[in-house]
């Protein structure tokens, strides 16, 4: 394929109609890092690590190695994702560090250590989930760990002194802030070291989440895996049910109905609005500009209220399922979304104005926590954080060498870009992709197709697919293994805050302590999708 | 000379500013979510929030010195005195002599100064950092403030606050241009002083970027009541300062009791007006960057300082 026709590896192409994806294996972590290195020359990124316990199903298709684990990468690249593994021994499973071409690696491989129990051989060898609730040798994933402790359940808690980078010289010193807030959000803790108010660095700790959904899916079956997979991160709820579907129905090589697939971006349209809507009314909230929220607020209410009132759900929670779709709408919805549509495009365009001739939010937003293009490569960043520094990188475009799945290919979707890199170009794009969807979600409901709204599902034993879906954050994907009885061997959630929280660190080092909400705001990450 | 009706005066007054005080900051949160359009909050909400605070018990942090403990007392004795000093009602105060203009700032440096010296003495980082910022606030607002009041002591040859209001009170109606420049730099001074917007955000949730709510964070019970009580106290102090200053019409001459009474309903229609001023000015603007608000409060002095010049060569005749 396109990038390696020197590599010894084979790729094949995925079936279905996601977004493209090949499979392939490496014989051998050096020429893992042989083919990551390549892909980064190639200007690819990094869009996810994760490990499997491959010991009860027999060894992989690389000759020589006994049943153990085996590593899976997917690396992004300009026409699709390339998603390739490398098998490890069950005695010594260790792979070489890909910190070093990729950062975004850093996390992604230590969370792996902590779950499945495979290591880079050097770098960064902190734990990321593992706060102390198991001990170090304990590794949940492993299928063997069901018995011996049962979930984790009687383990004692050690709570373990975290490393972080101490910043010394005169002036500085630490803030501390997390993981309890002064307000109603997410549990995480951020360390700053600061000069004054100055920041020099920031190194965050996430974990504090976890609750094992990943150990929850093996064995489940298909529809109860829809319904853990969709509560991984409950924003993108229809985001990550339909990247799980594309992988389900990949694995299951089945048809899903075009009416079906229209519902799916529909839904995952509104999904995208209901989010943007709800940070552009809290970003000015941020900077005390509390007119902002209670305006948008109401339009989010309005249209949450509609997702209620036609897909029964209002953040359509397991709306979207494998094979399908959950639920049909009638003809007069479709009219019922056309003129909502209508109604909060005209008012978000008044607001927009607002935002763009108020003084005071614009001082707070330009130049405010600003990443340039080249370290959102470097970090493999994706989505709105992405083309908030100018790259254009939306799985639901067209651009040159790859075309969107269906139906976004005949829809024609023009992504949002702004170069500045700074909140008030996240604002700009955020604002742009809301009226971007609005046009969208107009064309879908006009050019609705009829039939079927559900295909059969038949679970293939031992068949695995990808899912990658271009959420309103950025890009989710979802790997998923079959075991031999048809039932979920291994599946796993990828949230594109993964790749954007590290961007968060750097992104706030050239400002002040009191814009780091503002900061942070703008990218919204999850903590729940990272947590797992 | 003090006399009964003057005593009783001053202290009707102060039972005025301890209960009109939470009201006020009920109002201007009426207002404000009235102009945001949302649905406003009863006005008695501070009133509710002082008694639930006072039957809570007190949680003290691990290393909270006696300082900790005494300064709720400290800044709400301040305030008090405050609002005892400055005229609301009558310019006939006993207490007035006590402290003029400058020790009224003082005063409130005084109260600064402890609730910041208390927000450092738990050592959490939180208290540190809204410590020093409102020091950095502080340093900045007291010139200015103090820079009003010379305006105003020229044109009057007194100090004392309540002199100067008697004495503008009761001249002849004339447009002193000092006096709008002192005006403006006012309003400024008590935007940065009462923790409101453009400087702070009192309804932040955001720990980072809080100023007055990050000293106050480890305060709990009745402690916490007594200064949320003193920071609507001081509120209310910065409202009728304001108003005795360049609104001081109403506002009762001496032992006239017809007079005072006559002055509380047009003290309540002022404040009402300048609370929902107050509400309009936060609803409209966004908080600035921190570090705009040297440039906010540069801009109070030096508008200050013109008011001081503009009194000096135009209105030295007067």
């Amino acid at each position: 394929m396109f990038l390696c026709d020197d590599s010894s590896i084979e790729f094949t192409p995925q079936a279905g109609i996601g977004a493209p994806v090949w499979r392939g294996h490496v014989p051998s972590g050096e020429e893992l890092k042989t083919f990551a290195a390549a892909v980064h020359l190639a200007g690819g990124r990094l869009a996810a690590i994760w490990g499997s316990d491959e010991r009860q199903r027999g060894g992989g298709p690389s000759a020589g190695l006994r049943a153990g684990f085996r590593l899976h990468c997917v690396f992004g690249l300009e026409s699709g994702h390339a998603w390739v593994s490398l098998d490890l021994p069950a005695d010594e499973p260790v792979y070489p560090d890909l910190s070093g071409i990729f950062p975004a690696a850093n996390r992604m491989q230590r969370a792996t250590r902590d779950m499945v129990g495979i290591a880079t051989s050097g770098g960064d060898q902190r734990p990321w989930l593992r706060h102390g609730a198991w001990p170090a040798d304990w590794y949940p994933l492993r299928h063997d760990a069901v018995h011996e402790a049962g979930m984790g359940v009687g383990f004692q808690n050690f709570p373990s002194n975290y490393d972080f980078v101490q910043v010394g010289g005169e002036g500085a010193h630490e803030i501390p802030v997390g993981p309890i807030h002064a307000g109603i959000i997410e549990p995480g803790h951020f360390r700053f070291s600061v000069v004054g108010e100055r920041v020099l660095r920031l190194e965050q700790r996430l974990g504090y989440q976890h609750k094992g959904v990943e150990k929850l899916l093996i064995g489940a079956d298909i529809g109860r895996g829809a319904r853990l997979v969709g509560r991984v991160s409950g924003d993108s709820t229809c985001a990550y049910a339909w990247a799980y579907a594309t992988a389900v129905e990949a694995a299951c090589r089945t048809e899903v109905p075009p009416r079906a697939l229209l519902l799916r971006t529909l839904m995952l349209e509104r999904e995208r609005v209901a989010n943007h809507l709800g940070d552009l009314g809290a970003l000015g909230n941020d900077a005390a500009f509390a007119f902002g929220l209670t305006q948008f607020m109401r339009l989010k209410e309005d249209w949450l209220r509609l997702n209620q009132q036609l897909f029964g759900h209002r953040f359509m929670m397991d709306r979207i399922v494998p094979g399908g779709v959950a639920t049909d709408i009638e003809a007069p919805a479709l009219s019922a979304i056309v003129e909502q549509c209508a109604a909060i495009g005209a008012t978000v365009k008044q607001l927009r104005t607002l935002y763009d001739e108020h003084p005071g939010l614009q001082d707070r937003f330009a130049t405010t926590g600003a990443i340039d293009a080249a370290l959102a490569r470097e970090l493999s960043l994706t989505g709105m954080a992405a083309r908030a520094t100018g790259i254009l990188l939306d799985g639901r475009a067209h651009r040159q060498g790859y075309t969107p799945p269906p139906p976004y290919a005949a829809l024609g979707v023009r992504p949002v870009t702004d170069e500045r890199g700074d909140v008030a170009a996240r604002v700009a794009v955020r604002f742009g992709e809301i009226f971007e969807s609005l046009r969208l979600l107009r064309e879908i409901a006009v050019g609705m197709a009829s039939g079927e709204t559900c295909a059969e599902v038949t679970p293939v034993a031992g068949a695995g697919g990808l899912g990658v879906i271009e959420a309103w954050r950025g890009e989710v994907l979802v790997g998923v293994q079959f075991d031999a009885d048809g039932r979920l061997a291994r599946v796993h959630p990828h949230d594109p805050s993964w790749q954007i929280w590290p961007a968060l660190e750097h992104a706030v080092m050239k400002d002040i302590v009191p814009d780091f909400p503002l900061i942070n705001k703008s990218f919204n990450l999850s903590y729940s999708g990272v947590d797992l | 000379m003090i006399s009964i009706s003057g005593l009783l005066g001053q202290a009707f007054a102060i039972l005025l500013a301890l209960v009109l005080a939470p009201l006020l900051s009920g109002w201007v949160g009426q207002c404000r979510a009235w102009l945001q359009s949302r649905t406003a909050p009863p006005l008695l909400l501070p009133y509710y929030q002082l008694q639930k605070l006072f039957h809570k018990d007190v949680v003290l942090a691990h290393g909270a010195s006696s300082l900790f403990r005494a300064a709720p007392f400290v800044v709400f004795g301040c305030m008090v005195l405050a609002c005892a000093i400055i005229p609301s009602l009558s310019t006939d105060l006993p207490l007035a002599p006590a402290a003029d203009a400058l020790a009224l700032v003082g005063v409130f440096g005084l109260a600064r100064v402890f609730i910041s010296l208390a927000a450092m003495d738990v050592g959490t980082s939180f208290g540190t950092l809204g410590g020093r910022r409102e020091m950095l606030v502080g340093f900045l607002a007291e010139p200015a403030l103090l820079m009003v009041i010379f305006t105003l002591a020229m044109t009057v040859q007194s100090t004392s606050v309540a002199t100067i209001v008697e004495t503008l009170a009761h001249r002849e109606l004339v447009i002193y241009p000092s006096l709008a420049f002192a005006g403006i730099a006012f309003t400024f001074v008590s935007f940065a002083e009462n923790a409101r917007v453009p400087v702070d955000n009192p309804a932040t949730h955001l720990e980072l970027t809080m100023i007055h709510e990050a000293m106050i964070l480890e305060y709990s019970g009745r402690h916490l009541a007594l200064i949320e009580w003193a920071a609507s106290l001081k509120l209310y102090a910065y409202s009728c300062l304001g108003l005795a200053l360049f609104f001081p019409w109403g506002i009762a001459p001496g032992d006239n009791f017809l007079a005072l009474v006559a002055a509380i309903p047009l003290l309540l229609f002022k404040l009402a007006i300048g609370g929902a001023f107050l509400a309009a000015i936060e609803t409209i603007n966004a908080k600035m960057r921190i570090f705009r608000a040297p440039e906010f409060l540069g801009t109070a002095f030096m508008l200050a300082v013109l008011g001081l010049l503009v009194r000096l060569l135009l209105e030295s005749r007067v």
